[in-house]
Order: structure tokens, then sequence, then C-alpha cells
């Protein structure tokens, strides 16, 4: 069978599972069903990730992402960050409801000095209380819009992450109506991206999984611009080895060694939550795959 | 050779195009080269191509030029915030329908790269990136280490970029460098009207000098209105500050800007 194998160009962008599968909240639409109790995956410490920056750098990694479960759980992250942004451009995915202004203050500091930007992008999943709470727990929805809040007051300028929810969702009514939630809690000019869901991990259940019909095939990426997906430019550091993307570090295949230079190998892109990357591509990345070129 | 001139992004804004040649030659250099993006924004696409000809500019290709030059949908940009996609539609719809089928011709068969000797340094003319032509490589979003990576791969001294619209330069090991030359088009998001192109010297060590250009902005601004291109392009030429396609913005760069 033609299998669909994606060849990594050039790692551009170098994830760390630096929360593990720790989480405070247990959305219901999680990929990886993150959670208070889950240990799958553990923390990774400053000292790991400064292994890891340094054999990053031989290899001419662009930028580096940071998520979990949720990344301010892990009491290095401030330190992780900071000692990030002397490599590269630094982007954390965070839940927005755990951050301190001690962390902010330090954080804002470490940013100024360095030549590159420090990211933020900030998971809500719905413009109502209704909406969000329904899939990220009750009270959720104010206590996101505090974390965002405090992020603008120290000048941040996060990215606010939108997981459609529903299966009819709207993206330029949804967008709009972000749009006017964001100003009227004193964001006046919002970042906002709107991501597919996952159908895999508590997703699964809360909606449907893939179908077997929904499998990308090796005719399918005839044609097809790899670059739009991730595996084809990342890959994703777990306390548990090399991973060839955040999606997929529950799936055992998708382990690609201990070391970043063991991952750097193609990878046959037939696991379910493929057929969403292929959809949509770089849903991972800060910006639209078509607006990094 | 020791001495270049180097811009991109000209976005119809030939004024702006007309002063900066005559700074350029006032100053001397041995050749003057631009590096795509020739429409876009500004009014009157087709005042652009014969200064460029008079003028013995060299010109590579841009994602405005191989879209225009290739009848193609859209400008390439990909723009997912739906304001930003209304605007990057008007402004390419206008210069694809103002420029003449010779000049799409000329945009069409432009070189995508070049290569040049100057003085020792090996230099790698491109567009966005060696790459691809349409990566946005931000100052505050491009680690060093990758265009080390860029410079072995490409066994290259010096990489000249433009299409972001904002200058930079950043020494990297090794003496080798890499040169965002700024952009003829629009203001870089400052809050001044003026714009951007750069000197090139290697004599003999390589030397970056960013030129500001001052030009008739009110004039410009007047034939925008006159063709009636939105009153937000306008607000940037004269206010020097973004209104449109801001999301493709690192932090850094965005709070720059006042939008």
């Amino acid at each position: 069978m033609n299998l669909p194998l994606v060849n990594l160009t050039h790692l551009d962008d170098l994830w760390f599972q630096v929360g593990g599968t720790l989480c405070n909240l247990t959305c219901h639409h999680c990929f990886i069903s993150c959670s208070p109790h889950n240990r799958s995956f553990g923390f990774l410490d400053l000292e790991t990730v400064r292994r890891y920056l340094d054999e990053s750098v031989e290899l001419g990694v662009k930028e580096y992402y940071f998520t979990g479960g949720e990344p301010f759980l892990n009491r290095d992250m401030p330190a992780i960050l900071d000692l990030t942004l002397k490599y590269g451009p630094a982007t954390v995915l965070t839940n927005g409801t755990v951050l301190k202004p001690e962390w902010l203050t330090r954080l804002r500091d470490a940013e100024r000095e360095s030549r590159y930007s420090l990211e933020f992008r900030v998971s809500i999943d719905g413009y109502t209380a209704e909406v969000n709470d329904a899939v990220r727990g009750a009270g959720t929805f104010e206590r996101i819009l505090r974390g965002i809040e405090l992020l603008v007051a120290f000048g941040f300028l996060p990215i606010i992450t939108v997981t459609r929810v529903d299966d009819d969702a709207d993206d330029a009514k949804l967008y709009a109506a972000f749009v006017r939630l964001l100003k009227e809690h004193g964001y006046a000019r919002p970042r906002i991206k709107i991501l597919p869901s996952l159908r895999i991990g508590a997703e699964a259940t809360r909606r449907r999984g893939y179908s077997d019909g929904e499998r990308v095939t090796g005719q399918m990426l005839d044609g097809y611009d790899q670059n739009l997906l991730v595996c084809s430019h990342a890959r994703m550091i777990t306390d548990r080895g090399v991973y060839v993307c955040p999606i997929l570090i529950e799936s055992p295949e998708a382990k690609l060694g201990a070391t970043l230079v063991e991952s750097l190998r193609e990878f046959a892109i037939d696991k379910p939550a493929c057929y969403t990357c292929w959809q949509y591509g770089a849903i991972c990345s800060n910006v639209a795959v078509e607006a990094q070129g | 050779m020791t001495r270049i001139a180097l811009f991109g992004g000209i976005y119809n804004n030939y004024l702006a195009l007309e002063a900066a040649l005559a700074d350029a030659r006032r100053r001397g250099v041995d050749a003057v080269h631009c590096l795509g993006d020739m429409g876009a924004f500004g009014p009157h696409p087709d005042r652009v191509f014969p200064l460029l000809r008079d003028h013995g500019v060299l010109c590579i290709q841009g994602n405005y030029d191989n879209s225009v030059g290739n009848g193609l949908g859209d400008c390439q940009c990909g723009y997912t915030d739906p304001r930003d996609n209304y605007f990057a539609r008007i402004s390419y719809s206008y210069t694809f329908k103002n420029t003449s089928a010779v000049n799409r011709d000329w945009l069409r068969d432009l070189p995508a790269q070049r290569r040049l000797l100057l003085g020792r340094y090996r230099v790698l003319l491109c567009h966005g990136s060696p790459r691809r032509t349409n990566e946005f490589l931000w100052e505050s979003a491009t680690s060093s280490a990758f265009l080390n990576y860029l410079c072995d791969t490409h066994q290259i001294d010096v990489i000249c970029t433009t299409h972001t619209g904002i200058k930079w330069h950043r020494p990297l090991d090794n003496d080798r460098h890499f040169i965002n030359v700024g952009v003829l088009g629009r203001p870089e998001n400052d809050g001044t009207t003026n714009v951007w192109y750069a000197i090139l010297s290697a004599e003999p060590n390589l030397t970056v000098e960013f030129v500001p250009v001052h030009y008739d902005f009110q004039r410009l601004a007047a034939e925008m209105r006159e063709e009636k291109l939105p009153e937000e392009f306008v607000e940037t030429i004269e206010t020097g500050w973004w209104t449109t396609c801001l999301e493709i913005l690192p932090g850094k760069e965005r709070r720059r800007g006042r939008m």
C-alpha cells in the first residue's frame, strides 16, 4: 500500500511538552485528555529544556513552542521561557487561568531584553460563558478573561485561540463576536486564531471520533503542499522521548527517538488525527501557514 | 563591485521609487537592485515599470509579481483575518486591472533569486527567504541559528530580503549577515511618512546603511483618493501607521505600531 509519508524538510519549530498531561482544567474536547490527575506525561525541567535548546542550535531551529497540559503548573516555566528567549522566539500555550503577576513581570522584562518575541496563546472556546464553560468547565470563561486582561495589562498581545466546538460554527461570526468581547475587556487590538477540533482523546467522546474513511492515503499527498503539515517542519520533546508532532503523543508509533537527531526522519501520516491536519494545515502554528509562506 | 543599493516592495509607489533612484545615484552605487513586489496598495501600477527599466534596476520576482504575472486569483499573502483579506482583495484586483499585458509578462519572467559577489562577500538576493518567495522572516520571530542554517545551506555570506515591509539587519557567525532591505511602498509602521532602502558596501568589510526616503507623500495620497483606493491605505501613507495586514506581525513588531 502507498503510505502517506512526510519528510521533515527542516526542523523549524521545536515543541516542548513542558506541562506533561497535567492540567488544572478538564476540557471535554482535549485531544490528549489532560486533567489534574493525568500524569502519563510529566513536566520537563529547566536543565532538560536547556539540553535540547543547545542541541537545537546546531540544527538551525527557528522558533520554540511550549505546551502541556497547562505549562504554568510547571514551576520552572518562567525560567524556561526566560532561557529560551536567549535562543530564539518563544510561544507558550496556556489556558490563562493560573498566571501570576510576578511571573509576567519577569517575562515582560525577559522579552524586553531579548531580540525575540514572547507570544502567549490563550485558549477560550466560546464568546459566552454558556458555550465556553460547557467545554472548559464551570467558571472558566470569567477566569480566562481575567488572564487575558492581565496579559494585556503587562503589555502582551496574546493570541486568542478558539476551537470550533460546533460543527456548524461560522468562522466570520465567531471572529466578529470575539473581537467585540475582547475589546469590551480592554484588549484593543485582539489577535484571534480559530482552530478545528481534533477528534481524539476526550473530544472523541464529546462529539465523535474519526470514521474509517477519514484517513490520509499516499494518493492524497500527490500534488499536496507538505509544508502545510506540522510534521514536515516540527518535532515535539516530551519526558518520554521525541515525538513527531504536538498532537500524536499518545500514539506509540509517533515516538521517533530519544534525541532530536534520531527524530529527523519521515513519518506516515495515517493516524486518524492526521486527517484534520491534512484538511486544515498548520493548525499548531501562530499564523496561518499560507501567511508563513 | 563594492557598493550597491537595494530596495523592494514598491507597491505602486512610483513617487518614492523616483526619489530613491535619485538619492542612490547621488550617493554613487555600482548597481541598483529591486527585490520584488512592484504592485499593491498604491495608484497607477504602470508608472513603476518605465522607471525600473530606464534606470537599469535589476529586479527579482516577489509573490505579488508572481501572482500578477501569472494571472493568479490573489496575492499569495494568505491572510486569515477577514478584514485583512478584504483589503488584500481590493489591492490585488486594482493592481491586476491596471497593469498592462506587457508589464504582466515582464513580471512573469523575472528571476526568483540572484547571486552576486560584493567585494569578498557572496550575496543572495531573494524576496521572502532563500527557500520560499512568500516566507515572512521577522526580526523578532527568526532565530540566529536558523539564519546561520540558511547561510550554510545556500553557501552564502549575505542574504538580502524584503517582503515583510520592515527593515532589519543581523550580523551572524563568521562575518555573515542577514538583511531585510525594507520597502519603498509604504512607511514601516513607525509613525513617520518616509520609506526606506539600503546601501551595502564591502570596502572591504561589509557595512549596511538604511537610507530614509522622503518623497511627496501628499501627492501620492491625493492620487490614491482619485483612484478611489481605500481610505485605510491612504491613512497609512499620511500617518506612517499600518492599518491593514497586521495579523502576520509577531508581538514585538505589532506592539511598535498603533493599530
